[in-house]
Order: C-alpha cells, then structure tokens, then sequence
C-alpha cells in the first residue's frame, strides 16, 4: 500500500509543472494543456484523499472536475480558433489588445 | 384786502378752476380726435376752449362787481405738504388776476381765431399742413399755463405757469424748427429765448428759497405756504437787506420774462415764431408776466425803495434803448418786437416807481394794440406772400420784379422786410386801417388807448421819478417816430416791389379778429378816463397800500391842485408827450416822403435804403445792429463761456477725467492689476497647481498603466505571486 | 518494497519526466503527446487508489477524446512551432524562482502537517468495492443528480459556445 502522502506530493509537483507552463510557455495551446494538467494534479489529490477518508464523493468530484475540463477545452480551443483567424497566431505575447 | 374763503362767497367764483380746464380740455380733445377733425374744426374748437375760458373770467369778473371787489381764494387741492412747507393748489379771484384773465381769455381768443385763418396759409407756405393741429394744442397749453401763471395763489403755482408758458413760448418760436438760417436758426431762435428765459428763472428760484430761508420761521405756525398773503403780511418783519436780495433777484426773473435789460436779447428772435405767436405771447400776455409778477408782490417792493428804484431805472433805461433799436429796423416784426420791449419798459417802469395801476393800466392797453398791430403785421405778411406768389406764377411780373429788384437781395424775397413793401393802404385797406388804429395808440395820440395808459405812467413818472421820466417821455417819442416810419413804409407812398404791388386782403377770419382789436385799441383807454378812473378803482381793490400815497395824492390834485390837473389828468404831462408825439409823425412824414422823393434823382447804386441812414450815418448803423448788443453778449459771455465750456470739456473732462484719471490711473491700474491676476496668478500660480496636479495623476497613471501590459501570461504570474504570498502567509501563520 | 510501491515510484518518475517533457518539448505536437502520457501514468495511480471508473474515464476522456481535440486543433491552426520572440524574457525566471518557492512550501506543509492537515501514512481499511462503478453510480444519481444534470447543460453550453465561436460570419 503506497502511502497517501506521496500521491499528494506527487500531485503537488504535477501542479506546479503545469502551473510553470501556464507562465512559461507561449503557445496558446501548450498553455491549454498545462491548464489540464494542473486540473489532473488537482483531481490526483482527490483521488487520493478519497481512498484516504473512504469517501466516494471524492471521486465523484473528479468526475465532474473532468467533465468542465473538457467543456473549458471546446471552448477554450474554439477561442483559440477564433483568435488565430484574426491574428493568425497563437503566440499569447502577441495578443496585447487589452494592453493599458 | 377783503378775502374770503370760496366757501361763504357767491357761487360763480367757485367756477374759477375752469379758465385753466376749458383750455387744458381743448388741447387734449385736439390731441386725441384732432386727427379725425379737420382744419376748421380744430381750430374752431381751440377757439372755443380759449373763449369758454374768457366767459368764466366774465363771470368771475361780474361776481367781483357784485362782491365789490372783494377777491376770494379758491382752494382746489393740497399740493405738496413737507415739514414746514405747505403748498396749495389754490386759485386766486381777485381783481388784479381778473384783470389778468380776461386780458388773456380775451385777446388769447381773439388770435385763436385769427389764427384760423393765418395758419391755414401758413402751414401751407411753410409746406407741413400737418403742423396745423400742434399750433392750435400748443395754443391752449399756452392759455392753460397763462391762467396758471395768472390765477396761482402762490409764488411756485405761480412758477408753474411761468415755466410753462417758457415752455410754450420755446416750443412755438420753435414750430417751424427746421425752417430759418441754415436750417435751424428757429431752433436756434427758440433755445436762445429759453436759456435767457433760465437766467431769469434762476433770479425767481433764488427769490424764492431766500423767501422761504427767511419768511418760514416767522410764518403763523411755523408752516410756510408761500402764498400772496401771507408773504405780504410776514414781510414787514423781515430784515430789509433780504427783502431787498429777495425783489433784485425776483426783478432778475422780470428782466428774462419781460425781455428788461440785460436780458431783452430773445425777444427779437422770438420773432420766428409764427406771426399769431408773436402777437399772443410776445407781446400781449406772457411778457407781460414780468408785469404782474411785480405788481402781484407790490406788498414787498413797497418795502424796499431802493429796489422799486432799480425797477424803475432798468425799465426806463429799456424803454429808450429798445425804442431806438427799433427806428432802424426793417423787418417789420423786429420793429414790433423792440417796440414791446419799450412798452414793457414802460410798464415795468410804472410798477417799479410804485404805480402799479397805471402799469397794469398800460398792460391791458398794450396787449390790445400791440396784438393788433402784430396780426395786423401778419395780416400785411401775408399779403405780400400772396403777391409773391402771384408774381411767381406770371412771367411777365417776374421779369419785371428781378429789373426792379433792389441790389444785393435778388435771391430770396423777404414778405417782412418793409423795403420792398410800400403802398399797401390801397391793396389791403382793413389791414391799414386797423393798422393805423394800432399805431395811433401805441404813439400815444388822443383818444386811442396808448395815450391813456402811456400818459398816466408819465405823469406817475413825473411825480416819483422825474429821471424815469425824462427817459420814458424821449422813449415816447421814439415811438411814435418809428411807428410813423413803419406806416408810411409800409403803407405809403409807391410799392417797393411786384409783391408789394400784387399784394391783396386777407380773409374776413382774418381782419374780423382785427377789426374788434382796433375798436379795443381805439376805445380801451375810456376804461380810465379823468374824473371815473374806473380802471384805478378796480384794481386799487387789490393793490392799494403803495399806490395809496401817490394815488391819494393824485385824487387831492384831481379835486384841489393846481390848474394844470384837470380829473387826474396831468395836461402839461399829456400836452407835451402828444406834442412830441406829433413832432416825432411829423418828422416821420417828411423823411419818409419828401426826403425819399428827393433821393429819388440819385441812381439806385447810390440811393440809400433808408434816408435815415444817410442822416445819422453811423449811429444809424448803430441803432440798426442793435447797439450791437448780441455781439457783446456773444464776446463778454458766450464766447468766454463756450472756451470754458471746451476747455472744461476737452481739457478736464476728456483729457485729464477721461483720458488721464479714467483710462490711465482707473482703467490702466485695473487693467494693470488685471493682467497680474491673469498671467502671474492664474495663469502661474493657479493653472500651474491644476495643471500640477493633472500631470502628477497623468504621470502616475502612465506609470500604473504600464501595469497593465495586455500579455495575459503576465496576469497569470500576477495571480500566481498572489497564491505564493497566501501560501507563505499560512505557512508562517500556521507554523 | 512492496509491488505497489515500485510501481508507483516508476509511474511517478514517468509522470514527472512526462510533466516536464511537455512543459519544455518546443514542438506543441510532442507536449500533447506527452501529456497523453502523463495521462495514463495518473490513470494508473487511479486504479492504484480504488477508483477503476474513474481510471477507465481519465483514459477516454482524457487521454483521448481531449487529447485528440488538441492534436486536431494544432495539425489544424499548424501552430506546432513558434517563433523566438522573448517580449517577456523576465517572466521565465521569474516564473520558475516562483515555482520552486510554491513547491518548497508545500511540501513543508505536508510534512510538518501545519494546520492539521494530516495526511495519513497508511491507508485505511476500505470496503472492497469502494470505488466500483455500481458504487460510484448509485452515488451519483441519488445524492450529485442535481450536479449531474448541471453539468449537462453546461456541456451543452460549451457545445453551443464553441460552435458560435469558430462559425464563420455569413456576409
């Protein structure tokens, strides 16, 4: 049995990875995917924690955590679509128009 | 002085407001339906207004019989009560003010009518028949504010009329105010008379303050109403040198209003009023107000000697002066004109020696014969126009008339010159006639009125005065020298011109009015006669304390002095002034006919306009420019005085109040002040705080609006230093 | 050493090396793909922890229908690769000095279990079919139906969003 504590760690190092794309990386759609893999990280500790506590509601919320992951992809991805027909990029340090 | 409150008197005198209403009723009827009305009816009506007026002074006149003279005061409402002064509208019946009232109801009526006719003419002649209704409103304002002058209890009701017949008098030698020389010299004309008329009203204003400075604490009550009677009966308490100030500068007043030395300068040039103007209030009543002024304050003049002296000797003096001014006119109104300046010197004279009677005498004398002889000039003006007129539209005459012409005035035809008049008596024989009639009264021939009157101010003369005297008999003869002139120019011998030669009568409303002022100026001496002195006792119900002694005196002489005095006539006085006056026609006569027979051999070039010119030669000259009297004035006093006007003007005012003190300390301090404020503080001090401000605010923003970069990877790592911080914060909190 | 424990530390190992590799690949196409491996790793820690369903979910969903969204997106925009454009060069440094404070926090937290937050060593006895499908369902459409519904029609609002979003305006 492997103890919960190095899921949750596990799951903390994920979340920072994916949190140090979001502010690294400049393409749009890696930017996205780090996005999923915090939220993975993030449904990792719930797992965890649920077997932990024996709770089942846990992995219910990973469940639903999934399920608006994969609505915010449609969209985000149609965002992402929409902005490359304008700007015909997706480099996010070219798209400033909200820029003070 | 029997006077007695309207109340408790006989009915008619209560009617006595009217002689000022029917008048007033008259001109404002004429203002408002005058429009609609025409000509006839507007002067008709004016007319009628005069002549209603003249019935209520009937009236009034008949109460006074009745009454026995005994006048009343009517009061008709409380005019202006301030502290100690209390003042009345209050109308006064009395002898005197009848006199006065029917003088002018009665003659005023008479030019209305007249004026009918002439006005017709003249509006036409003039070219402004619309002017028609004016004169006739200016008319009745002119009787309205006469009655004033005349019934005013007091001495400022009295003002009031004073200063509105002033104003009449300003508006109607103004009425044709764009006509004369150059355009205005009617206007000019008529400001002329109401300035001199301000430096007169200024003596009566004095008097009257001093009158109420003095007279006030010594009134019943301390509260001063001015009125005739109790300025009479408070002025034996006052200190003879005030009375004295007080009759100088009410005699100030008489000199501007009866044209007296050294104020007569106007009354020439009222001349260029129409000619029924002339006759009604430059000759017959507003002058005369100078007249009645003194003898309505007999009360006071009887106190001080010396002022009654000045009166006289001013009088007297212009009596003679005016007198020889007017031998040597040629306009046939000037010599009308200086003519009443004379006779009110006489009349003036006459009060101030204290002979109020025979002043006032003359006064009515005078307005009836110096109003006939004016419209009689007007009648013969208006002939000569016609004649021109006719000259004007026939070839022929008018080529006859520019050969005949006179050198030196072949561009415009003067119908008031009297050189190109003559041999008028057969072309217009009413005119000469009552024209003649005039003339015989105003030389004083027996019986017509002039003598009459002339002679009782003479004898009065020769009695108080014998100085006054010896003027007024050589102005007497001077009388009757230039009307004797004045005849046989205009009426005698051949006519000077076409127009004269065309000339023809006038109509019947014309001559009418004429006629009853010839039979007045023939007959209104009987109104004293030796022995009745109907006139004397008439008005000595008024006026007696002054004339008492000198009349008592007359009376005695009537009945016991010696042989020369016959019923109060004094027959050395009256032999010797009818003798001149004989001498002076006589004189007349052969100048004017024989001598300018004899001159008739000289060739036109040479040949004097006037044979007396070449006799006297530069007094002529003298004489003929007025003793050149405008001209003094203009350089002792109108030059100096326009200077100062300019240099007050132009140096004080504008250049140092206007261009100095105004603009320069107040104007350029301000706008100094102005621009300090402006630049240094607002501009400086004041934008540079706001302007400080907003670039302080604008420079942080642009600092913190670098903030906001638009890169959302910044806003992300933004968040995320936020979640280290929270992390760090529990971290160290929960430790 | 139990099984179990090797393989979690080989799993962990991949998914970290996964992790990284996706957050430093140049090439989006070889970040998606090891994501999807990342993604498998953790589905196997799920069967690890007693959650078959959400394993076998994580791998369909997950793994495959999102990750072929974004491969599909990528091959379509052909946005593999970007240009060197350092606007913000900053923000790289900055971002990982960051990371790593986050990190050295966190795990002092869960070791020193500040605030009570006691992560136990060793598991607790669990029913044998806890996280079964039967279990998982029973729960959530009895007590998460309402959550569950919501989440349907949130799906359908991002159906509906994504749709309006990439359509093409009709002039």
């Amino acid at each position: 049995m492997v103890p919960v504590m190095y899921y949750v760690i596990l799951s903390a190092i994920l979340f920072i990875i994916g949190a140090l794309g979001v502010l690294i990386r400049r393409n749009a759609i890696v930017v996205f995917m780090s996005i999923e893999l915090m939220l993975n990280a993030a449904n990792l500790a719930f797992v965890a924690f649920a077997r932990q506590y024996a709770a089942t509601s846990g992995q219910l919320f990973v469940f639903f955590v999934m399920t608006v992951a994969a609505a915010e992809v449609a969209v985000g991805l149609a965002l992402i679509v929409a902005i490359f027909k304008t700007k015909a990029s997706i480099n996010v340090d070219q798209i400033n128009t909200l820029k003070g | 002085m029997l006077l007695s409150e309207a109340t408790n008197a006989g009915g008619n005198f209560s009617l006595v407001p009217l002689v000022v209403f029917f008048p007033l009723i008259g001109l404002l009827l004429n203002i408002i339906f005058g429009g609609r009305l025409g000509e006839k009816a507007i002067g008709w009506l004016a007319s009628l207004a005069s002549g209603l007026a003249f019935g209520v002074a009937v009236l009034l006149g008949i109460s006074l019989i009745g009454s026995h003279g005994a006048g009343v005061t009517v009061p008709f409402l409380d005019w202006i009560t301030i502290g100690s002064l209390h003042l009345q509208w209050a109308f006064r019946v009395d002898t005197l003010s009848v006199t006065m009232m029917l003088v002018v109801g009665g003659v005023g009526t008479l030019i209305h009518i007249y004026a009918i006719g002439y006005m017709h003419e003249d509006v036409r002649h003039n070219g402004d028949p619309g002017r028609y209704r004016r004169f006739f409103v200016f008319f009745n304002l002119f009787i309205a504010a006469m009655m004033v002058l005349v019934s005013a209890d007091n001495y400022l009701m009295l003002f009031v009329g004073w200063e509105g017949v002033g104003l009449c008098s300003y508006l109607l030698i103004g009425f044709w105010y764009d006509k004369g020389k150059d355009g205005i010299g009617n206007a000019i004309a008529g400001k002329k008379a109401f300035i001199t008329n301000r430096i007169g009203d200024f003596g009566f204003l004095v008097a009257s303050f001093l009158m109420f400075k003095f007279f006030q604490p010594l009134a019943e009550g301390g509260v001063f109403s001015f009125d005739f009677d109790s300025v009479a009966a408070i002025a034996p308490k006052v200190a003879s040198p005030v009375i004295l100030a007080i009759t100088l500068f009410m005699l100030l007043g008489v000199a501007g209003k009866s044209a007296q030395l050294p104020l007569f300068v106007w009354l020439p040039d009222a001349m260029a009023g129409p000619t029924p103007v002339s006759a009604l209030i430059h000759a017959a009543t507003m002058v005369t107000a100078g007249v009645y002024l003194v003898a309505r304050s007999f009360a006071i003049y009887s106190l001080v000697p010396a002022a009654q002296n000045w009166v006289a000797i001013v009088g007297g003096v212009t009596a003679l002066f005016a007198a020889t001014i007017a031998v040597a006119q040629f306009d046939i109104k000037k010599v009308l004109a200086y003519s009443t300046i004379s006779q009110l010197g006489f009349m003036v004279a006459a009060v101030g020696m204290g002979a109020f009677v025979a002043g006032m005498f003359h006064l009515v004398t005078h307005a009836f014969f110096k109003a006939l002889l004016f419209l009689s000039a007007g009648s013969v003006i208006q002939g000569m126009e016609h004649g021109h007129h006719a000259v004007e539209h026939d070839p022929l005459l008018r080529r006859k008339m520019k050969q005949n012409e006179r050198l030196g005035s072949t561009h415009h035809f003067d119908p008031q010159d009297m050189r190109n008049m003559g041999g008028l008596r057969h072309r217009m024989k009413t005119t000469y006639w009552v024209y003649l009639a005039g003339a015989l009264a105003l030389a004083g021939i027996v019986p017509w009125a002039g003598f009459w009157s002339k002679d009782e101010i003479l004898a009065e003369a020769l009695h108080l005065n014998p100085a006054v005297y010896w003027l007024l008999t050589i102005a007497a003869f001077f009388t009757a020298f230039y009307m004797g002139r004045q005849v046989i120019m205009v009426f005698f011998g051949e006519p000077r011109s076409e127009p004269a030669a065309q000339a023809h009568e006038n109509p019947p409303i014309m001559t009418v009015p004429l006629v009853i002022l010839a039979l007045l100026s023939t007959f209104g001496g009987f109104l004293n006669l030796p022995f009745i002195h109907t006139f004397t006792h008439w008005i000595e119900y008024t006026i007696h304390p002054a004339a008492e002694a000198a009349e008592a005196g007359a009376e005695a002489a009537a009945h016991a002095g010696p042989w020369y005095m016959w019923g109060g006539l004094n027959l050395i006085v009256a032999g010797l002034s009818t003798l001149l006056a004989l001498i002076a026609i006589a004189l007349a006569w052969m100048i004017y006919t024989r001598r300018v027979e004899a001159l008739k051999s000289l060739p036109a070039a040479r040949r004097p306009d006037d044979p007396l010119r070449s006799m006297l030669g530069p007094v002529f000259t003298g004489m003929e420019h007025k003793w050149w009297v405008d001209e003094l004035y203009e350089f002792l006093i109108i030059k100096p005085y326009v200077a100062i006007s300019r240099f007050l003007a132009e140096v004080i005012d504008w250049k140092f109040w206007h261009d100095f003190f105004h603009d320069t300390i107040i104007a350029g301090g301000y706008r100094g002040l102005a621009w300090i404020f402006a630049n240094p503080i607002d501009l400086g001090v004041i934008d540079g705080i706001a302007n400080g401000l907003a670039e302080g605010v604008r420079g942080l923003a642009a600092q913190a609006r670098r903030i906001q970069t638009g890169f959302v990877r910044n806003y992300a790592l933004s968040v995320f230093v936020g979640v280290v911080l929270i992390i760090s914060y529990l971290v160290f909190q929960l430790r | 050493m139990t099984v179990q424990l090797i393989l979690f530390f080989i799993l962990a190992i991949v998914a970290v090396l996964t992790a990284v590799g996706m957050l430093v690949s140049k090439n989006a196409v070889y970040a998606a793909l090891y994501l999807i491996l990342n993604f498998a790793a953790v589905a196997v820690f799920y069967l690890l922890l007693n959650a078959p369903f959400l394993a076998v979910a994580q791998v369909t969903v997950y793994a495959g229908a999102i990750m072929v969204l974004f491969l599909f997106v990528i091959m379509l925009l052909g946005a593999e690769k970007l240009g060197q454009s350092q606007v913000q060069a900053w923000q790289r440094p900055l971002a990982i000095g960051l990371g790593l404070i986050l990190a050295a926090e966190m795990v002092y937290i869960l070791v020193s279990g500040a605030g009570g937050l006691v992560v136990a060593s060793q598991g607790t006895t669990i029913n044998p079919d806890f996280g079964s499908p039967a279990n998982v369902g029973m729960e959530l459409f009895t007590k998460y139906l309402l959550p569950f519904e919501v989440t349907s029609v949130l799906l359908l609002v991002a159906i509906v969003g994504a749709i309006v979003m990439t359509r093409v305006e009709k002039k």
